[in-house]
C-alpha cells in the first residue's frame, strides 16, 4: 500500500478503438498528499483527464490499463471491481465536469440529484439528507436553498449549476476532489467566483484537489504543485514556482512564452510553439515533443528521455537536461 | 542537487546523439494518415459488417434468379402444361415420363407445378422479379417526391413549410388500403378503355390494381421520406458551414445543391433502402388478398394467396413464396441498417 | 486614417415568442455605434450574451439588422431610415433619411469576410479543403481557368502555412488549428479588405492559439487588412487590437485604445473583467486583489432597466436604475457609458 493519498506509478493506459490502439497514457507517475492541490496542465490529447478518470475506474472498455499501479486512499485501484468503484465514487473521491449544462440530469430537480448522492453513500434518511442538501447549497454560496432545491437545472445559470455540481461533489466530504476543466465553459467573471469558492471550500473541508485545465493562469493562482502533460507523459513536474520561474522542459517554456499577458506593456510578438499536437494512434518513438522542439537533438527522435530530478519535487523528462550529465560523464 | 543517473544503464549514447536534429529529420516524423473520402470510409465500414454483407449477397443472388435466370429457363410463367397439374417437386407427369422414355430431354420441375400445370419454379422467379420491381419503383417514386417536398419545406420554411407539413399530417390519416381498393374499382373501366388504344396494351397486362398501387404510392407514401429529409435539412441549415457559404455570397441554389443535399445523401440512401422492403411487403399482402397483380402475372404475394387452399396437400406451394418474401424483406432491412451504421455521420469520431 | 466601417445605432432584436402586444424580444444588440479605421484592428470583448458575435455578424449582414446604419468605405450598405444623420460638424442634420436602404451584398462579400469560431463546424465535411477554398473563387468567378483556380488555391494554402498536398484532403483529417487555417484561407480567397474574426482562436489548444494569432498579425501587415476581432479572452484581444470595445448585455460600455483600456479604464465592468482574468504568474496572482462580482449575468430577455450593469455594480444607485447612461467621450478617443465616472477616478 501507499503512504500517500494518491500514488500513481508508471501508469500505461490505452484505448482499443476500431481505428487502432490509442496510447493515451505512456508511463505517468505522481503522488498527492492529503489536502494538497495539484494542477494537471495539458492540451487535448495530453491525457490529463484520462489520468484522473482512471483513478475512478471511469476508463472502462474500450480503455484498458496496460501497465503500472494506482493507489488511492488505501485502495489498490488495479484490483478493484465495478462494485468497489461505485462505493468509492461520490464518497471518497468526487468529480466535477467541465460542462454543467450536460452533467446535470435535466429531468430531475436539483434537490433530487443532491439527495441521491447522500442517500446512496450514507445511512441518512430522506429528511436528514434534505437538511444536508440545504446545508450544502448554503456552503457553496447559493441563497434561498429551499427554492433552489425544487428547481430544475435549466432554470439556473451556468455559474449556479457549477456550484450545484460542487455541492453534489462535496456531499459526502470526499478526500479528493477532481475538477476537470471546471471553469472552461464559464464566463471569466463567473470563473473568478467559482475558483474563489473552491479555494474557500478547500480551506474549510481540507480535501485534496486535482485541478485539470489548459489555463496556466488558473493553476498559477490556485495550485501548489503542477504536472505538465504532453502526449500521455508528464514532461515536467514541480511546485508552482518551479514551473513558472524555473521551467526546464521546452514545452513548458513554450507554453509560458506563448500566452499573451494582460499586464504586458509593449506589443511584443507572441512566441508560439510551432507544429501540431501528436497523433495518439501513431505516437512517435522517442520524445513526443521532438518534432515541435526548437532544441531537438538527434537522440530525442530515437529514444524517450529518462527522468532528470532537480530536487525531491521538481523533475523533467528531457534529453537537454541530460546533456550536461552526459558530457560530465564522458570527461571522466 | 541529486541527479539520478540512469546513463549507467544506457549503452549506446554518443556525442553525435546530442547534436541538434535537422528539419528533415524532424519532418520525417510527421506523417499524415492516408486520405479517406466519405464513400471509401463508409464502404470500408460496411464491409466489416458481416451481416450486412451477407444480406447484400443474398439480395444479389435473388436478383440473379429473378432477372437473369428466367431468360435461360425453358418454361414461362403462363405456360400451362397439360396433365402436369399439382406435381410435387422434381416429379414428372405421366405424359412427361412418356416423353422422357422416348428420349426427349425434359427439364425437371424443381418446385413442382401449380394447379394449372404451370412450372412453379419459373413462377416463383418471375414472382420475385415483380415484387422486386414494385419495391424498387415504389422506392424511387417515394425518394423523388419525398425528398423534393421535404427539402422545399425545410429550405423555405415559414408558410411553405407549414402548408406542406399540414398536407403530410392529413395524408397520414388516410387509410391506404381502402384508398387502393376504391381507386382500383374507380379506374377499372377507364383503364380497360385506355388499354384498347395503341401503345397502351401494357396497361391491361399490369392491371388496374397494380396501377392503383403505384398511384397510391406516389400520392401517399412519400410522407415518411419527406419528414426525414425535412428534419435532416433543417438541422443542416443551421450548420456553420452553410452560414460560411452565405457569407461568401453563395446563392440559395448553390447552397441546396452543394451543401445541403450532398450532406443528406447518406440519409437518403439509407431511407430508400429501408423503404424497399416496406413497399414489397405492401404489394405482397395486397396481392395475397387478390388486390394486387392481375392474373396470370405472378407476384410472391399472389402465389402465396392462391396456395392457401391447397396448403395441406401441397405445402411447398405456400412456403416457398412466403419464405422468399421474408428473405427479401429481411435482407433489405439488414442491409439498410448496415448502411445506416456505415454512413451515419454522427457515429464518426 | 479614414473610416472603413461605420456602424450607427445598430440594433438586433430576435423574436422570442409571444404575439401582438406581448411579443418578447431578445435584445442581443441594443444601440451600438462605433467606427473602424482602415488598417486597424478593433477588438470587441464581453462575456456570453453580450452581443459581440451578433454585432459582428449583423455588420456583414448575415442577419438583417433590426435597426441601424452601416457604412462601408463611404457607401451606405444598410439603413433602416430612422437613424439620425450627423453632419461633418457633429451636429444632427436630420432624424433619419426616411428611406430604407439594403444593397445587394454580393459585391461587398468580396470586400468584407468572416472567419468563424468553430473549426469543426465551419467547414463542409463532404468537401475537400481545395474545394472549400475554391468555392469562394467560383462564386465570384475569380479564376480564368482550372489551372488558374488550382494555382490560386495552392497560393492561399501556402499563405496560411499549409501545402499543396493538403488540398485533396477532407476537414476531418486535420487538427483544429489546421482547420482554422483553412477557414482563414477561404476568407482570404476573395482578397478582402475587412475581416470579422469571430472568436477565431477560442476553440483551439493554447499552444496553437499563439501561432494563429501571429498569422493574423502577419496577414494584416502583408495584405493591409482591417479586422474586427471578437473574443472573450481579453489578454489576446489586448495583444492584437489597436482599440478595444467592451460590451455588456447588448450595449457598449467602454471603448478606448488597448493600452488605455488595460491601464486607465474607467467603467466598473471593465475593471472587474480585467481583474477576473487569471494571470499566469504565481507571485502576481497571490498578491493581486480580485474584484469578484456578485451575482450572475442577467438574461438578455429581461435586462435590468436603465444601466444593464447596475445589478452587479458596486456603485449603482437609483439614477442607474432609472436612466440608461449615455455612451460619451470622456477623453480623446476614449468613450464610456456610466453615471459615476467621476467617482471611479
Amino acid at each position: 500500500m501507499s503512504d500517500y493519498l494518491v500514488e500513481i506509478k508508471d501508469e500505461r493506459l490505452s484505448f482499443f478503438t476500431p481505428a487502432g490502439e490509442v496510447k493515451a497514457l505512456n508511463g505517468v507517475s505522481f503522488h498527492l498528499n492529503e489536502g494538497e492541490i495539484l494542477g494537471i496542465v495539458g492540451e487535448s490529447g495530453s491525457g490529463k483527464s484520462v489520468t484522473s478518470y482512471s483513478l475512478m475506474g471511469l476508463t472502462a472498455y474500450p480503455g484498458k490499463l496496460v501497465g503500472g499501479d494506482l493507489y488511492f486512499n488505501g485502495h489498490h485501484i488495479n484490483e478493484m471491481s465495478e462494485k468497489d468503484f461505485q462505493k468509492m465514487r461520490g464518497n471518497e473521491v468526487s468529480l466535477i465536469f467541465q460542462d454543467p449544462m450536460t452533467s446535470l440530469n435535466p429531468v430531475y430537480t436539483i434537490g433530487n440529484q443532491i439527495i441521491e448522492v447522500i442517500t446512496l453513500h450514507t445511512d441518512k434518511t430522506k429528511a436528514e439528507a434534505y437538511e444536508r442538501a440545504k446545508e450544502l447549497l448554503t456552503l457553496v454560496g447559493i441563497n434561498e436553498p429551499e427554492k433552489r432545491l425544487k428547481q430544475y437545472p435549466h432554470e439556473l445559470s451556468g455559474g449556479m449549476r457549477q456550484r450545484v455540481m460542487i455541492a453534489i461533489a462535496l456531499a459526502c466530504e470526499p478526500k479528493l476532489l477532481i475538477a476537470d476543466e471546471p471553469t472552461t465553459a464559464l464566463d471569466v467573471t463567473i470563473q473568478a467566483q467559482i475558483l474563489e469558492l473552491m479555494m474557500e471550500l478547500k480551506e474549510k473541508l481540507g480535501m485534496a484537489i486535482i485541478m485539470i485545465t489548459h489555463d496556466l493562469g488558473i493553476v498559477a493562482a490556485t495550485c501548489e504543485k503542477i504536472a505538465v502533460m504532453y502526449a500521455g507523459h508528464i514532461v515536467e513536474y514541480g511546485t508552482t514556482d518551479d514551473i513558472f520561474y524555473r521551467p526546464k522542459h521546452e514545452y513548458t517554456k513554450g507554453l509560458i512564452r506563448s500566452i499573451p499577458r494582460m499586464d504586458a506593456e509593449d506589443h511584443e510578438r507572441l512566441i508560439p510553439i510551432e507544429g501540431t499536437p501528436v497523433d495518439m494512434l501513431n505516437p512517435p518513438k522517442g520524445c513526443p515533443f521532438a518534432s515541435r522542439c526548437d532544441s531537438c537533438m538527434k537522440i530525442c527522435l530515437r529514444q524517450m528521455p529518462p527522468v532528470t530530478h532537480f530536487d525531491d519535487v521538481h523533475y523533467t523528462q528531457c534529453w537537454l537536461n541530460q546533456k550536461a550529465e552526459f558530457e560530465a560523464q564522458n570527461k571522466k | 542537487m541529486e541527479n539520478k543517473n540512469p546513463l549507467s544503464f544506457q549503452l549506446d549514447l554518443t556525442p553525435e546523439d546530442f547534436l541538434p536534429a535537422t528539419n528533415d529529420e524532424k519532418e520525417s516524423l510527421v506523417i499524415m494518415r492516408e486520405s479517406v473520402s466519405f464513400w471509401k470510409d463508409g464502404f470500408r465500414r460496411l464491409k466489416k459488417n458481416k451481416i450486412a454483407m451477407v444480406s447484400l449477397v443474398v439480395i444479389i443472388l435473388v436478383m440473379f434468379f429473378s432477372f437473369i435466370v428466367p431468360f435461360f429457363y425453358p418454361y414461362t410463367y403462363e405456360q400451362q402444361i397439360k396433365g402436369a397439374n399439382n406435381l410435387k417437386p422434381m416429379q414428372y407427369s405421366e405424359q412427361e415420363l412418356q416423353q422422357k422414355d422416348a428420349g426427349e430431354n425434359i427439364f425437371p420441375h424443381f418446385l413442382g407445378t401449380d394447379n394449372q400445370g404451370r412450372d412453379y419454379a419459373i413462377r416463383v422467379m418471375i414472382g420475385s422479379r415483380i415484387s422486386l420491381i414494385v419495391g424498387l419503383v415504389a422506392a424511387v417514386i417515394i425518394l423523388f417526391i419525398g425528398s423534393f417536398m421535404g427539402s422545399v419545406a425545410a429550405f423555405f420554411g415559414g408558410v411553405v413549410d407549414m402548408v406542406i407539413m399540414r398536407i403530410v399530417d392529413i395524408i397520414y390519416t388516410v387509410p391506404d388500403v381502402l384508398l387502393i381498393i376504391l381507386l382500383s374499382s374507380a379506374i377499372k373501366a377507364p383503364l380497360t378503355d385506355l388499354a384498347t388504344k395503341p401503345g397502351f396494351g401494357w396497361l391491361q397486362k399490369l392491371g388496374p390494381n397494380m396501377i392503383s398501387i403505384f398511384i397510391v404510392f406516389a400520392l401517399l407514401y412519400w410522407v415518411g421520406m419527406a419528414r426525414m429529409v425535412r428534419s435532416q435539412i433543417l438541422t443542416l441549415k443551421q450548420s456553420e458551414y452553410v452560414t460560411a457559404a452565405r457569407a461568401l455570397g453563395a446563392s440559395s441554389g448553390r447552397i441546396i445543391k452543394k451543401h445541403l443535399l450532398t450532406n443528406c445523401i447518406g440519409t437518403l440512401i439509407v431511407t430508400t433502402t429501408l423503404q424497399i422492403p416496406s413497399s414489397i411487403f405492401t404489394e405482397s399482402f395486397l396481392s395475397f388478398l387478390g388486390l394486387g397483380v392481375q392474373v396470370p402475372m405472378p407476384s410472391l404475394g399472389s402465389l402465396a394467396g392462391s396456395a392457401i387452399n391447397g396448403f395441406m396437400s401441397n405445402p411447398h406451394l405456400l412456403f416457398i413464396p412466403a419464405l422468399l418474401i421474408s428473405l427479401i424483406i429481411l435482407s433489405f432491412n439488414l442491409l439498410g441498417d448496415g448502411l445506416r451504421d456505415a454512413f451515419d455521420p454522427k457515429l464518426k469520431n | 486614417m479614414s473610416d472603413l466601417v461605420k456602424v450607427e445605432h445598430l440594433k438586433q432584436y430576435f423574436p422570442a415568442g409571444g404575439f401582438g402586444k406581448n411579443k418578447k424580444f431578445v435584445k442581443a444588440v441594443d444601440d451600438v455605434s462605433f467606427t473602424i479605421k482602415k488598417g486597424e484592428t478593433l477588438g470587441l470583448v464581453g462575456e456570453s450574451g453580450c452581443g459581440k458575435t451578433t454585432t459582428g455578424r449583423s455588420l456583414i449582414r448575415l442577419y438583417e439588422p433590426t435597426a441601424g446604419r452601416i457604412t462601408y468605405d463611404g457607401k451606405v450598405i444598410y439603413d433602416t431610415g430612422d437613424i439620425p444623420v450627423i453632419g461633418d460638424d457633429g451636429k444632427v442634420v436630420s432624424q433619419g433619411t426616411g428611406k430604407k436602404i439594403a444593397v445587394d451584398m454580393l459585391p461587398y462579400r468580396r470586400k468584407m469576410q468572416i472567419v468563424f469560431q468553430d473549426p469543426y463546424a465551419s467547414l463542409d465535411p463532404r468537401m475537400t479543403v481545395g474545394d472549400i477554398i475554391g468555392e469562394a473563387i467560383d462564386i465570384h468567378k475569380l479564376a480564368s481557368s482550372p489551372e488558374d483556380r488550382y494555382n490560386q488555391i495552392i497560393t492561399l494554402l501556402s499563405r496560411v502555412g499549409l501545402n499543396s498536398e493538403h488540398a485533396n484532403r477532407y476537414p476531418h483529417e486535420f487538427s483544429g488549428g489546421q482547420r482554422q487555417r483553412v477557414g482563414i484561407a477561404r476568407a482570404l480567397a476573395v482578397n478582402p479588405e475587412f475581416i470579422v474574426c469571430d472568436e477565431p482562436i477560442s476553440a483551439l489548444d493554447v499552444s496553437i492559439q499563439a501561432q494563429v494569432v501571429n498569422m493574423f498579425e502577419d496577414l494584416q501587415e502583408s495584405m493591409g487588412l482591417t479586422y474586427l476581432f471578437i473574443a472573450h479572452d481579453l489578454s489576446v484581444v489586448k495583444h492584437i487590437s489597436d482599440r478595444i470595445g467592451v460590451m455588456y448585455l447588448g450595449k457598449l460600455v467602454e471603448l478606448a485604445d488597448s493600452y488605455e483600456l488595460a491601464f486607465h479604464n474607467v467603467h466598473p465592468y471593465t475593471r472587474s473583467l480585467i481583474s477576473a482574468i487569471p494571470i499566469a504568474d504565481p507571485i502576481t496572482a497571490r498578491k493581486s486583489k480580485r474584484i469578484v462580482l456578485e451575482g450572475d449575468v442577467p438574461s438578455p430577455l429581461n435586462p435590468p432597466s436603465g444601466c444593464h450593469f447596475r445589478t452587479r455594480c458596486p456603485y449603482a444607485d437609483e439614477r442607474c436604475a432609472a436612466e440608461d447612461p449615455e455612451f460619451k467621450e470622456v477623453s480623446k478617443g476614449h468613450f464610456a457609458a456610466c453615471h459615476h465616472l467621476d467617482k471611479l477616478n
